[in-house]
């Protein structure tokens, strides 16, 4: 409803990789669709995540649960998840960017939005993009390699929009 | 077998989770208050989704029903 009062979303974003770029940039867009305040915090890892050139690759060997399925083939065989033991996972050369680009092919087929554009409707929408000015300088990340529109700012920054906020998640 | 006069259409077949919600949100700011979306998706979720967004948006769900693989969903703009 459109009341007085906008329902407000503040997210912490930590992590980096594609798999987890997601949750941020789905619930801010969804949020943000469904006429609520959003801000993201862009931390740690996270931080990557407002470079212009989006390089997110997901990482096999730190998520052992996750099913491994090829995005081509019969559908008995895309069904298959396949056993890969961490010794290959983690130390075969290419073996992330091999996985990176199945996943990327996976979620495709089933018609899910890529990370650029999940962003930029988060952009389109208005949604309060805060870049971690600690990370920047630890990792020697300067405001030119980011998207237009993001802020810099602290713990302080995140949590006077936080304050306010109607629901808060860390991801 | 929907007889539901509608002004826009909006086809979100082969979308996922959220294309179809982010979509119609786009397609409903462009219309005119009283104005009848139809969309179709074939996210099963989009039921749920779809009923939750009108819900919180204060849009209207006139009805939704099942046509095959097909969610078809008529909105009206408030």
């Amino acid at each position: 409803m459109s009341e007085t009062k906008p329902k407000r979303l503040a997210l912490i974003a930590s992590q980096g990789t594609l798999d987890w770029a997601y949750p941020p940039f789905i619930l801010a867009s969804t949020a943000a669709a469904m006429d609520m305040e959003v801000g993201i915090f862009f931390t740690f890892y996270g931080l990557t995540l407002l470079q212009k050139d989006l390089s997110a690759k997901v990482a096999p060997q730190t998520n052992p649960a996750m099913p491994m399925k090829m995005p081509f083939g019969p559908q008995g065989f895309q069904n298959i998840s396949w056993p890969i033991p961490n010794v290959i996972a983690g130390n075969v050369p290419g073996f992330e960017t091999m996985a990176t680009s199945l996943m990327k092919k996976t979620f495709a087929n089933k018609g899910v939005a890529s990370i650029e554009e999940l962003r930029d409707i988060c952009v389109e929408m208005g949604v309060k993009l805060i870049g971690c000015q600690m990370t920047m300088d630890v990792f020697g990340f300067t405001k030119d390699q980011f998207i237009d529109g993001v802020d810099l700012g602290g713990a302080a920054t995140f949590l006077e929009f936080a304050a306010d906020s109607d629901i808060s998640l860390f991801v | 077998m929907n007889d539901q006069a509608y002004d826009q259409e909006l086809d979100c077949k082969g979308m996922n989770c959220p294309l179809p919600i982010l979509k119609t949100k786009k397609q409903i700011d462009t219309m005119g208050s009283g104005e009848v979306l139809k969309m179709i998706a074939t996210d099963p979720g989009s039921i749920n989704d779809m009923t939750s967004w009108t819900k919180r948006t204060g849009n209207e769900l006139l009805s939704h029903s099942q046509d095959g693989g097909d969610y078809v969903f008529f909105i009206k703009k408030t």
